[in-house]
């Protein structure tokens, strides 16, 4: 299936509540990409004189490498050396087509769309060389920027061509043709971040440093309970304070509903605008403000347990699959196992705390911005403060990290709004306390399994009723799951049902959303059964796999329709356990190996960990390998390997460590300290990292990697000390990590 | 109040309060970017710089306690991006969002100008205050080993061999 903006969004109607459906309504994807359109390579490559290239980079960077990556696409098809390439991140402008990060979705996004970009400008290159040369365009071939005459051996630079190309009429894109795999020269070779220098020396290139004439610095103060609405406050002794230029209430009107609508923008609250961002900070310390807390101030974890269990014993309020009929099977099975399975809210906690910066001047507006989807942003700046979307540009900054917390444009709209009031460039910065009291958390959840096996150890009926956060027939964002999860299909009688608390915070994607804790129930769960049924825990999803109970639906092989392909959960399933030598090593008392896999944003993942337990509880993470097929090539080799392994890091501290919880309506966790991420000396001192290429385009590694972990880990532990955890954090039970 | 510091070589004088953490000093007076505000309670390690010679968290280092004092940040680790951490930084392609990256150098600065040849015990030690919400830890710490080499070898050509004088604590 080709992949241009067109078929994103037929893709995104077809997967039926995917991720891409959940993350772009239609109309805010219409919004973003308008009418689909070719993209044209001279908005994407620049040729000067002296045969250098400068090539956009139009995604945002949030530490995935998109900016490394997608003009590793276009320089490849454009056939130029890397180091003459020089790389630009480009402003937001819709003749670049789909600019956002998310989903995974950058790579099967740009690649046919970006190596059609380079093939396009290597064929006016090749026509304007052969006019020049008054010889047919089939002698004529290319390599490192320049068009050589095969019969005379004569050659000019792409650098003394590019003004002849401009003249040209552009050839239909599909006309084009594209390089054999085998002449790669830059796709599939290890190629270090573009902005590697610049971070290491220090240079203002985030978000947080962007730096204006005149510039102000300002905090924004909202209810620790969300919708909560200021009523009073002490903003005349405040204006007094230290470097405090203006102090001001922000009123919106009431956001109503069971559950809050993506994406709800300005909230309530109290901006402080002085000359430095400590001068705002401090000031803000002595805020006396009088809340109206709302109708969320009740809000407590401990119901939402408690009131979960209770649902667990009553008729679900929906069914979203079911297969056969359980009851029955449930009943003539040999064996039957329960468990209930747990998993808290958290927050993205990206190390860079949300930010922006803007100016408001003459009914425009600028905006510097870290936003993984900028378009949406700048339509709701434009609503915000209404102005046309023409009168909002936007410039795109590499982010501290991203995980779906910027796929929210919250602080770009208070950043927009208290520079319409003030009139001067401002630079709005969350504390770490803001930005984990007012995330839009990984929603959490509770799920109740019950399964059965026959003699023969095969699982022949699972149940799943799962409680979640909703409305009536709504999910709160990144709350539901698929009805073709995994193992649906491969169980002759199954049943998915849900039912849902209503929940007044916000809930968004984390990366590798849903799946990030779905893996972890069903892979543990089915750890659960394979010991029930008293066999390998690898040997039995092998023979899961092998005997699906109804055939692959139509438009399986649609990466996005969230079909999982047997052949190649196999392949990565085998391919790890060969190379951690699973079944056939012996391991010290104490020391357990777990596997699992899963299967999300198109990519597929097993995994497997090595882990010890000490009498105290504490865990250490050994070893882990990883195999992923993720398709034909693996664009960047050495960034695809960080990505891995810092997914697994990832998955470790969510398994052991981080959870928020409420408390009368407000977040409990403040910082770092109670919200914990693995440092280095805890983190697994090796993670090996093995790719299977199949005869697929390439898809995504921001997300697809970290779900396995958090099961094999589980299923190691469970391994080396017999505990089945079925919670997580795993603090809660009392482990540590080591 | 008036303090006196030195930031990278050059002696500046500012006008601030005298509780004024020096890491905002250092972004919002002096426009100095390079060191990162991730927490601003001790935890994260994103605001690392040295303070005569020793690594602390300018988060938590007030200007008056550092007045007089020399700082170096990330800008002034070196003149041209050429610190063995640095080099190593680029060879191994440690980051991935970049934004611990500074303070992850200026840690690994701090225990290379004592140990040159570090376990990794010694970089655990060293670099367990700095989070990389990222999960860069195992290019950082082959990057740190990386170099370490690379000072050794330099500091063999040009000088008579000094001796590692093991781990130094953490601040
Ligand atoms: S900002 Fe100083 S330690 Fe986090
Ligand atoms: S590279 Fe992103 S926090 Fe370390």
């Amino acid at each position: 299936m080709e992949i241009n903006r067109r078929s994103f969004l037929q893709a995104t109607a077809l997967t039926g509540g995917g991720i891409l459906l959940s993350l772009y309504p239609e109309t805010q994807a219409k919004a973003q990409f308008g009418p689909p359109a070719k993209l044209s390579p001279s908005a994407f490559v620049k040729i000067h004189p002296d045969g250098k290239v400068t090539l956009m980079a139009r995604s945002p960077e949030v530490g995935q490498g998109a900016k490394t990556m997608m003009p590793m696409l276009i320089a490849e098809e454009l056939d130029v050396d890397w180091k003459s390439v020089k790389v630009e991140q480009s402003d937001f402008d819709p003749k670049y087509g789909f600019q956002f990060a998310g989903g995974s979705f950058g790579t099967p996004g740009s690649w046919e769309p970006l190596r059609r970009v380079g093939a396009t400008m290597r064929y006016l290159l090749v026509i304007a060389a052969a006019q020049e040369w008054v010889v047919p365009t089939t002698e004529c071939f290319t390599a490192s920027g320049r068009v050589f005459h095969r019969p005379t051996n004569k050659s000019l630079g792409y650098g003394e061509l590019a003004a002849k190309t401009s003249a040209l009429p552009l050839p239909d894109p599909k006309a084009v043709p594209f390089k054999d795999p085998k002449d790669y020269k830059i796709i599939g070779r290890s190629t270090a971040g573009v902005d590697v220098t610049q971070i290491t020396t220090g240079k203002p290139i985030f978000g947080i440093d962007v730096t204006l004439p005149n510039m102000l610095y300002a905090a924004y103060h909202k209810c620790p309970v969300f919708g909560g609405k200021v009523v009073s406050a002490n903003l005349e002794e405040i204006k007094k304070m230290y470097g405090v230029r203006h102090a001001f209430v922000v009123e919106v009107p009431d956001i109503m509903g069971n559950i809050l609508p993506s994406d709800p923008g300005l909230e309530s609250g109290i901006a402080i605008v002085a000359d430095n961002w400590w001068a705002a900070q401090s000031a803000r310390k002595k805020l006396n403000v009088v809340w109206n807390e709302g109708r969320w101030a009740n809000q407590n974890s401990e119901d939402f347990a408690k009131r979960a269990l209770e649902m667990s014993t009553q008729t679900p309020a929906r069914t979203v699959k079911v297969d056969g009929d359980i009851d029955t099977a449930l009943q003539g099975a040999s064996k039957t196992v329960e468990g209930k399975y747990v998993y808290p809210f958290i927050s993205h906690a990206t190390l860079e705390p949300q930010n922006c910066t803007a100016h408001f001047k003459d009914g425009k507006i600028e905006i510097w911005s870290t936003s993984q989807v900028p378009g949406s942003g700048r339509s709701m700046v434009a609503k915000q403060l209404g102005i046309p979307e023409s009168a909002v540009t936007l410039y795109m900054l590499r982010a501290g990290g991203g995980f779906g917390r910027r796929l929210t444009n919250d602080y770009m709209v208070e950043a927009a709004y208290i520079a319409k009031q003030v009139g001067v460039p401002v630079k709005l910065i969350w504390s770490r306390e803001d930005d984990m009291a007012h995330d839009y958390y990984r929603p959490g959840g509770f799920q109740f399994l019950k399964a059965g096996l026959d003699a023969s150890g095969k699982v022949v009926a699972w149940r799943n009723h799962y409680v979640t956060y909703g409305d009536g027939n709504r999910y709160a964002d990144a709350a539901d799951m698929r009805p073709n999860e995994f193992p649906q299909r491969f169980i002759a009688n199954f049943g998915l049902y849900s039912s849902v608390l209503p929940l007044g915070i916000r809930t968004g994607y984390l990366r590798a959303p849903g799946s990030n804790a779905f893996a972890f129930v069903i892979q543990s769960f089915i750890d659960e059964l394979a010991h029930a049924a008293g066999k390998d825990p690898l040997a039995f999803r092998l023979e899961m796999l092998a005997n699906p109970a109804f055939p692959s639906p139509p438009g399986a092989n649609n990466p996005f329709a969230g079909n999982l392909d047997v052949k190649r959960v196999q392949g990565v399933l085998e391919l790890v356990a060969e190379k951690a030598g699973w079944g056939k090593r012996v391991l010290p008392k104490g020391t357990g190996m777990g596997i699992a896999f899963h299967f999300s944003h198109s990519g597929y993942f097993a995994e497997v960990a090595e882990v010890s337990v000490s009498a105290q509880k504490g865990v250490k993470v050994h070893k882990v390998w990883v195999a992923g097929d993720i398709g034909s090539h693996i664009i960047n080799p050495i960034a695809a390997e960080n990505m891995v392994q810092g997914s697994v890091v990832d998955g470790l501290s969510e398994l052991m460590s981080q959870e928020i919880t409420l408390k009368s309506g407000r977040v409990v966790q403040t910082n770092y300290h109670q919200h914990k991420m693995a440092r280095m000396s805890q983190s697994p001192a090796r993670i090996e990292v093995h790719f299977l290429t199949s005869e697929n385009a390439p898809t995504g590694l921001g997300e697809p990697a970290l779900p396995p972990i958090l099961p094999a880990i589980a299923n190691a532990i469970f391994a080396a000390t017999g505990e089945r955890i079925r919670e997580i954090p795993f603090s809660k039970s009392g482990y540590t990590l080591e | 109040m008036q303090f006196k510091i030195t930031v990278n070589g050059k002696a500046t004088n500012v006008d601030v309060p005298e509780d004024m953490p020096l890491l905002w000093v250092l972004r919002d007076v002096l426009h100095l970017n390079g060191t990162k505000y991730g927490c601003g309670i001790g935890q994260c390690g994103a605001c690392m710089v040295h303070v005569n010679g020793r690594p602390a968290r300018s988060c938590l280092t007030s200007i008056s306690s550092a007045a007089n004092a020399k700082v170096v940040t990330i800008e002034g680790l070196s003149i041209d991006g050429s610190h063995p951490l640095q080099v190593a930084w680029k060879d191994v392609d440690v980051p991935q969002c970049g934004y611990c990256q500074a303070g992850q150098i200026m840690s690994a600065a701090a225990l290379l100008a004592t140990n040159v040849n570090p376990t990794d015990k010694d970089i655990d030690n060293a670099l367990d205050g700095n989070l990389c919400r990222c999960g860069t830890y195992l290019r950082i710490r082959h990057a740190v080993h990386a170099a370490a080499k690379i000072k050794r070898e330099s500091t063999k050509k040009t000088a008579p061999k000094t001796t590692s004088s093991g781990s130094k604590k953490r601040q």
